[in-house]
């Protein structure tokens, strides 16, 4: 990977007649051995709305956290309005006006409205003058800002939009006058996530510093004023946003050519392999997530699931993997696959199902485990591991990894190495090895690749693509739309556990798939 | 920061937790007026000096290693059995009745009876916690804290109600019959030829002991469900993703926890006592916390902790009776093991990492 | 049963929740800030010994009672050293607490006063003596209502009052103050109050000093107010029964009252009749030792609504990176 170094473009992005609000300087933070940020500086122009885009794992994150005193960066100075402004905690971002919108919101989800606002910046010992205060500020907030809520409704109740607002009361209310937000719209709809925009423009015609850290270029594009682009952990450039365009931000995210395009030959789709009608899941609230489900997937074909986070993507997979329960139908190669059995993993591998879990960390991996354990997981009924009746046979799992390690470029290729010990993209490969490796009838993936580096991006896109090829069927879950388009065969769109619609990829776009995603059927 | 290699982690850090519970108990000895390095000294020549101590320390090491399994598999699977004191006198039961009421031929036969049965009533006890766990969510510490409870008066129901002999005062059942009189270490040794003393309460069950501590590891480490248990105990997410069920592999964990704190029993009413008597287990089901802590939840590790323990016990009644320093004070040795090795491991293995780290820093 | 034994028993229940209501309440503020409290029986138990042994030996009560509330919060801090610096397990913490406050109450009591590990019996001064509250003679001879004040109300000691007055006390401090707001959001989302600035590790070491000083009082009430002096082991299981009561109160002050007298009125009645004749057949006293503990399973079975703890209870808190 060529490298084109953190100097790659440097134009002073805030004019110099605005005052700053903010300016890093020289900003360095390690976890470990790991350095997420490196050297960063950046200025921001007050009443602007500056974004800071970056891959998973950049340190986008990180360095905000700094900026917030969450962490306390190794070297570097923070200057807020011009004065050199040390931020050892909270407490100190709080008093320097910073206000922060985390990614997981940082809710007490059995207080109120009110009380959550107050956590915090009470102004007494004693709450009920505290609560008369924050109602008539919230009030005024909610006027001037289009951030109506409830006050007394209790945060558990509200919607995923409405927690955020929240969170941005929370800032407001503490007279913020600097508020960051880290990756707002992950878990927003579109239409959400438009609200969301003209907030946050509101709050800068009102003179508020606003900055926003995500991955998604169309979002930078659409309401930032000036951009910084992050890549490993150091700043790549900063630049005016109607200066520049995506595909120059692209580069300069990954630091080349961005080649998400996959290359792959026409499908050839063959017999009918998944069959699913109305499936419908409940979660452990009794909520209903999926909300009658049908598709249908041939051999040899790939059918991608677009949608924004949380829409029900998450219980379809789990629901096909025997990880949650469901009711409907659902066949495979003809034959009825039962939905009521609980952890019903082993049977549905048995079958002929795999699965790539969209969250290897948590679901598909066992950190604390050796990589041999892990390659023997969910498959440890599997007759090659066995010795007799009841003992496994570990020399014949590690004999097995050692094998899949190489042919799937795990790197280091040592079995024994705890899976924790690996890079994000290497555990991806684990997983994605131990479940493509058995040549699986039906294979389930979701985000195949998140947190995984470039490199290891297109080699997990070049297996999906082959076990297609080989005429097996994927289903593919992602909310990064642009893996969905390069990979899928057939694209459709999930919204509140339903699906809106089937687009063919080659003949659809961007547009008409976002407003599927938002629940606007044609 | 994973700089600290694998037996440091096992080994190392134990010992220097263990070191500081020991440093601390000289400190409390010193501070009442006694000598603590005499008090050492007396220890392990009460305990270790003579085949009489062994044999008390062999006897008290075997309850420990019962113990420390059941907490040790129940760890493994990220329960936390807090409730062996109950299930160990619940087999104290299964014990005594299978030894009043089956007329057994011969002592092993009795032996092999009693280990069912105690194996049976201790993962029967920890059988509705265990189920309560898995499927109703209830913490499974505090339902195991209110079973120690009801087991004990469940236990004084019976004995003073219907085990024990009409006309007797004492809250006790009756003798068991000579028959099922298990073979002393004594026996045992002599057969291979090794004189040992027989005026101790140490058994065949000794060995019964030995064999779960092998059993056990083969169970971890080579099997399918010590698999799915270690799998679970690690992250119950996951296992579910892998098709482990979690309501399955919770009261297998449970069961085979309870069934090895009953075999205690084993030991102590059969192997001892002869009969059942209220509080034959004397904490040794609490012990199991400090043993399977100490010996990292591994077989091999229980075991040595357990014969630790079990010189504690001896030496420290030792101690009670030569010097004016009560038995209790192996109490607070335990409380400090606990401390030091279970809540507190973190403060001692951070030092001790930042030691790795620096030494790996030298070396580059 | 005729009321006259009526008001005895719940005279005698009022007694014996006392003690219990302290280490619920102890406990209460320690869960509700997400530090789970297994540790409560060791706490009431170091305190119960060094107030009857500093009351032994100075003779005032009150004395008594600090160094009861020392011995507790000694025992605290030790748990908040464990789980809140240095993130250990906090159940773990809690049974080493119980052990060592076991072992060293008997070891010190033996070297100091060698009894065996009891404490020389407490008389006069030295123990809590019954206050009567204004006009509980007078009102005496009324029928219904002056056994009821004269008896069950008035004679208590001063600690009995004291527990009462914490209920209001505590649900006032949990739902009316800043720290009560800071404290309950610390149980539920140390995350939120961390970001809002103030400190998670502040907020939990001042719920377990709370719960140190409560759990003294429970301990100090126990040798000097319903014993005259310790005993070996004299807890005998009540903290682990206020463990209970704080399950069955839903972590609630009000309800902690109403759990902690039950469990009291379990015991007296137990104590008064050790085997209740039903008829058909004989309740053993064991019946009525247990029944507390098999309550408290079946609440947390949730076959009688359902037991929420603070979802932050138990785990130790760290920054997500």
């Amino acid at each position: 990977m060529t490298d084109t170094g953190h100097t790659g473009r440097q134009e002073t992005a805030a004019p110099t007649d605005l005052p700053l609000a903010i300016e890093l300087r020289g900003i360095s933070k390690s976890f470990g051995s790991v350095q997420a940020n490196k050297d960063i500086s950046i200025k921001v122009a007050k009443g602007s709305i500056h974004g800071i885009i970056g891959e998973n794992g950049a340190g986008k994150s990180t360095l905000m956290s700094i900026l917030y005193g969450f962490y306390k960066a190794d070297a570097g100075e923070i200057y807020i309005a011009g004065r050199l402004t040390p931020i050892p905690d909270s407490q100190s971002a709080i008093r320097a006006g910073i206000g922060m919108v985390f990614q997981h919101f940082k809710l007490v989800q059995n207080f109120t409205v009110l009380e959550n606002v107050i956590l915090g910046a009470e102004g007494g010992a004693m709450l009920r003058k505290a609560m008369a205060k924050a109602r008539e500020t919230l009030a005024a907030l909610a006027r001037d800002y289009e951030l109506d809520v409830d006050p007394d409704a209790v945060v558990e109740d509200l919607s995923v939009g409405h927690q955020q607002r929240v969170e941005i009361l929370k800032a407001l209310y503490r007279q913020a006058d600097i508020l960051i937000l880290d990756e707002p719209t992950g878990v927003l709809t579109p239409a959400e996530a438009d609200q969301l925009f003209r907030i946050l423009n509101g709050l800068r015609d009102q003179g508020k510093t606003v900055i926003l850290i995500t991955h998604k270029l169309r979002e930078i594009m659409e309401i930032t004023d000036t951009v910084s682009v992050m890549r490993r952990g150091q700043m790549t450039a900063t630049v005016k946003t109607r200066d520049t365009s995506p595909e120059e931000l692209a580069e300069l995210m990954v630091g080349r050519k961005v080649l998400l395009a996959v290359e792959k030959q026409a499908a050839a789709p063959g017999a009918m392999v998944l069959e699913v009608e109305n499936l419908r899941v409940r979660d452990e609230a009794g909520v209903e997530r999926l909300k009658g489900i049908s598709l249908t997937i041939r051999a040899g074909e790939i059918l991608g699931i677009a949608g924004v986070a949380g829409n029900g993507q998450s219980e379809l997979l789990e629901a096909l993997a025997g990880i949650a329960r469901g009711t409907g139908t659902v066949r495979l190669n003809g034959v009825e696959i039962a939905l009521t059995a609980s952890a019903d993993g082993q049977s549905r591998r048995a079958r002929g199902i795999a699965h790539v879990p969209e969250d290897r960390q948590h679901l598909g991996l066992i950190m604390d485990f050796t990589a041999w354990e892990n390659v023997a997981f969910g498959y440890h009924h599997a007759p090659e591991y066995q010795h007799g009746l009841i003992l496994m046979n570990n020399d014949a799992i590690r004999a097995d990894t050692v094998s899949k390690m190489e042919r799937y470029d795990v790197r280091p290729p040592i079995p024994t190495l705890a899976a924790k010990s690996f890079s994000g993209g290497n555990q991806q490969k684990i997983v994605v090895a131990r479940e493509m490796d058995r040549n699986p009838d039906l294979l389930l993936v979701g985000q195949p690749t998140r947190g995984v580096d470039i490199g290891a991006i297109e080699f997990i896109h070049k297996q999906i693509v082959a076990l297609r090829d080989t005429g097996k069927a994927v289903l593919l879950v992602s909310v990064e739309l642009d893996e969905i388009m390069s990979l899928s065969d057939r694209i459709a769109v999930m919204f509140d556990g339903q699906i809106m619609g089937e687009r063919d990829p080659a003949t659809t776009n961007e547009r008409e798939l976002g407003l599927l995603m938002a629940g606007v059927a044609e | 920061m994973t700089a600290m290699p694998k037996w440091a982690d096992a080994v190392l850090v134990p010992l220097i937790s263990l070191l500081i519970a020991f440093v601390i108990s000289g400190l409390v000895i010193f501070a009442i007026g006694e000598d603590p390095i005499a008090a050492m000294k007396l220890m392990v020549s009460g305990a270790l000096g003579s085949t009489y101590g062994w044999g008390y320390t062999l006897y008290y090491a075997t309850n420990f290693i019962f113990t420390g399994l059941a907490v040790s598999i129940a760890f493994q699977a990220g329960l936390f059995n807090i409730g062996g004191e109950g299930q160990a006198s619940i087999g104290g039961l299964g014990v005594a009745l299978c030894c009043l009421y089956i007329p057994w031929p011969h002592w092993s036969l009795a032996l092999m009876g009693a280990v069912v049965a105690a194996a049976v009533f201790g993962a029967a006890w920890a059988a509705i916690p265990a189920y309560l766990q898995a499927k109703r969510g209830s913490h499974i510490v505090i339902t195991t804290i209110m079973f120690n409870f009801i087991a004990s008066a469940v236990l004084v129901y019976v004995l003073v109600n219907v085990l024990r002999p009409t006309g007797s005062m004492d809250s006790s059942s009756a003798r068991f019959d000579e028959v099922m009189h298990l073979p002393s270490l004594h026996d045992v040794l002599a057969l291979v030829g090794i004189p040992f003393n027989n005026r101790n309460p140490a058994n065949i069950s000794l060995v019964i002991a030995l064999v779960a501590c092998v059993g056990v590891w083969i169970l971890m480490w080579r099997t399918r469900l010590g698999y799915q248990l270690r799998a679970f105990g690690k992250s119950e997410k996951a296992s579910v993703y892998a098709g482990i069920n979690p309501v399955r592999i919770t009261m297998y964990a449970m069961l085979l926890s309870g069934g090895l704190a009953g075999m205690m029993a084993v030991n102590t009413v059969m192997g001892e006592g002869q009969r059942l008597i209220l509080n034959s287990v004397e904490g040794a089901g609490f012990i199991g916390i400090a043993v399977a802590l100490m010996g990292r939840s591994h077989p091999v590790g229980v075991l040595l902790a357990a014969i630790l323990f079990g010189f504690l016990y001896q030496g420290g009644a030792e101690l009670a009776l030569w010097t004016k320093i009560p038995r209790e004070l192996i109490v607070v040795i335990q409380a400090l093991v606990i401390l030091f090795t279970g809540a507190l491991d973190d403060m001692v293995r951070r030092p001790v990492e930042r030691v790795f780290v620096m030494l790996q820093k030298g070396k580059t | 049963m005729d009321f006259a034994t009526l008001i005895q028993i719940l005279d005698s229940t009022v007694r014996l929740a006392t003690p219990l209501l302290f280490a619920c309440l102890a406990g209460l503020f320690s869960e509700r800030a997400g530090i789970f409290d297994i540790g409560l029986e060791g706490k009431m138990l170091a305190a119960a010994f060094l107030s009857a042994a500093a009351a032994a030996v100075t003779g005032s009560v009150w004395l008594g009672v600090g160094a009861g509330i020392f011995a507790s919060l000694m025992l605290s801090g030790i748990h908040g050293l464990a789980s809140i610096t240095f993130r250990g397990n906090q159940l773990i913490s809690g049974v080493a607490i119980n052990f060592l406050a076991s072992g060293l109450t008997v070891l010190l009591g033996q070297t100091w006063f060698g009894l065996g590990g009891r404490t020389p019996p407490l008389t006069g001064d030295a123990r809590f003596g019954p206050i009567t509250l204004p006009f509980a003679d007078a009102l005496a001879p009324v029928p219904f209502i002056g056994p009821i004040y004269a008896e069950l109300i008035s004679g208590h000691s001063a600690l009995v009052y004291l527990a009462i007055a914490c209920v209001p006390a505590s649900a006032w401090i949990l739902y009316r103050t800043r720290f009560g707001l800071r404290l309950r959001a610390v149980g539920e989302n140390p995350a939120a109050v961390d970001t809002a600035g103030v400190s998670v590790n502040g907020i939990r070491f001042a719920a377990v000093a709370i719960c140190g000083v409560l759990c003294g009082l429970a301990g100090a009430y126990l040798a000097l107010g319903l014993a005259a002096g310790f005993g070996k082991e004299m807890t005998a299981g009540r903290g682990y029964i206020a463990l209970a009561a704080l399950i069955f109160a839903k972590w609630r002050p009000w309800y902690a009252l109403g759990a902690t007298m039950l469990f009291g009125f379990l015991e007296a009645v137990g104590n008064r009749f050790p085997n209740i004749d039903l008829g058909l057949f004989v309740l053993p006293s064991q019946f009525m030792q247990a029944l507390p503990y098999v309550l408290t399973v079946v609440i947390l079975a949730g076959f009688i609504g359902k037991a929420v703890p603070p979802r932050a209870g138990g785990q130790p808190y760290v920054k997500e990176r």
